[in-house]
């Protein structure tokens, strides 16, 4: 089947990157105060090769190629996306994950002057997000630089951002300052939040409903005021890529 | 505030239905019409709610402005509460109709997730409400119309909590609404009435 992108407009106006703002359309107004010249990425923990990485020197290192998504949200919308971006795989790999390490943390950038929305404690500062090593490797695990072909625009994570498509959309963490190898699960923001509302795998799942609202379905992203729901897939329709990442885990307990 | 009171006097109670009567439809042709965003029912949705509460809060303020303040609303109130009702009403068809669609989930809803219970219990209690907004139920019900309409109380508090309880971390608005309705209500206390010779 193939999938019908989302306009440009679409996806650069409705955001949810709570840095800028809790709003919808906050990151597009507010997000152009974020200075992403000069970026580095500090790779560090369990790796061969730590240190402060330049998003320039990464980029010339990588091979960036187009990879159009379905992202659905855990608010229970959805769009598809045609991101640019290279594996995460290809990016540890040139840092050197040592023997050990199970699990990446990242970081957002926490720069309140340039980030309005920091200023209310909606979440605890930095963003945090995490996933299992396996997922990170996994070849459709995407660091995202661009959307169209253009460079990713500021509110939606710029320069440099996670893509993880059978998740929601929260676990794809924007405008990624630190990345850090461990061997524990590693905090994530949502996660330490509420708990019970959001899990560390957070895979979409229909079955498992958010206590507030049924992830059964999703409203997606431009087909104006009269557009149908429809229903949500498992795995967010990429099921048979990564059901075996979680082969014999009880989805329910480990949402 | 004589001539705040003299310049109020002025307006036609009609004049409050006519305006107040427009949001609705006006949404929902920018909604259709795509200067909502691109997640018109939604937008839709949201700000029907806000108005609502906001309404709401207005019409609580009506009897606290007038003995604290000395402005006097009171010939708005009923349009007030009238139209808070209408903005209650179409925030739950809009949801009902655009944002759940489907029938066995809207039940679901209702029934499993509290937010969405409390806002229904909100709507159930403006119901008698709205339906003894008239003359009539005035002049039937005599003093019990009074008590029948303290109802309202609840509902607000119903609609803040609703507020509260749906949006997503920490944040400031919905506390500012259920404070608003906190300090609205306690000012109905003996305690406060007393204190402040109201």
């Amino acid at each position: 089947e193939t999938l019908e992108p989302n306009s440009w407009e679409e996806i650069t106006s409705y955001n949810n990157f709570y840095e800028f703002g809790t709003g919808k359309d906050d990151p597009a107004a507010y997000a152009h105060l974020l200075k992403t010249v000069p970026w580095s990425i500090k790779i560090d923990g369990m790796v061969e090769r730590p240190g402060d990485y330049d998003f320039q020197d990464i980029l010339s290192e990588m091979t960036i190629e187009e990879r159009i998504y379905r992202f659905r949200c855990v608010e229970a919308w959805s769009m598809v996306i045609p991101w640019n971006g290279f594996e995460l795989a290809d990016l540890l790999a040139m840092a050197g994950v040592q023997e050990g390490a199970k699990y990446v943390a990242f970081e957002t950038l926490y720069r309140p002057e340039e980030m309005p929305g920091t200023r209310y404690p909606v979440l605890e500062w930095p963003y945090r997000e995490g996933l299992r090593l396996d997922e990170a490797m996994h070849p459709l695990t995407l660091m995202a630089t661009g959307i169209y072909g253009k460079p990713l625009p500021n509110q939606n994570g710029a320069p440099l951002r996670l893509v993880v498509p059978w998740k929601y959309g929260f676990k794809s963490i924007k405008s990624i300052v630190r990345i850090t190898l461990t061997d524990r699960e590693p905090p994530a923001s949502w996660n330490m939040a509420i708990p019970n509302e959001y899990g560390f795998y957070s895979n979409v799942n229909p079955e498992v409903n958010h206590p507030r609202w049924s992830q059964a379905s999703e409203r997606r992203i431009g087909g104006g005021l009269f557009a149908k729901r429809q229903p949500t897939l498992m795995f967010n329709g990429y099921e048979k890529e990564v059901a075996g990442l979680y082969q014999g885990m009880d989805l329910a307990k480990y949402f | 505030m004589e001539r705040v009171n003299a310049s109020l006097r002025r307006i036609p109670v009609w004049l409050i239905y006519m305006t107040g009567a427009l949001p609705p439809p006006v949404w929902l042709w920018m909604g259709a019409t795509g200067l909502l965003g691109v997640d018109p029912a939604k937008a839709i949705e949201h700000r029907l709610g806000e108005l609502a509460l906001q309404a709401l809060i207005l019409g609580l303020a009506v009897t606290p402005m007038r003995r604290l303040l000395g402005v006097n609303l009171i010939k708005f109130r009923r349009a007030i509460g009238v139209l808070a009702f209408y903005y209650v009403s179409c925030h739950l068809l809009i949801w009902l109709v655009l944002d759940v669609q489907i029938p066995a989930q809207i039940w679901a809803d209702i029934l499993k997730r509290p937010y969405i219970t409390i806002g229904m219990a909100g709507f159930a209690l403006l119901l008698p409400l709205a339906l003894t907004s008239n003359n009539w139920s005035v002049r039937r019900l005599g003093p019990a119309w009074r008590q029948l309409h303290r109802l309202v109380y609840a509902a607000v508090l119903l609609g803040a909590v609703h507020f509260l309880m749906l949006v997503k971390g920490f944040q400031i608005e919905p506390l500012v609404y259920l404070g608003l309705v906190v300090i609205l209500l306690a000012l109905r206390l003996p305690v406060a009435r007393r204190r402040l010779a109201l």
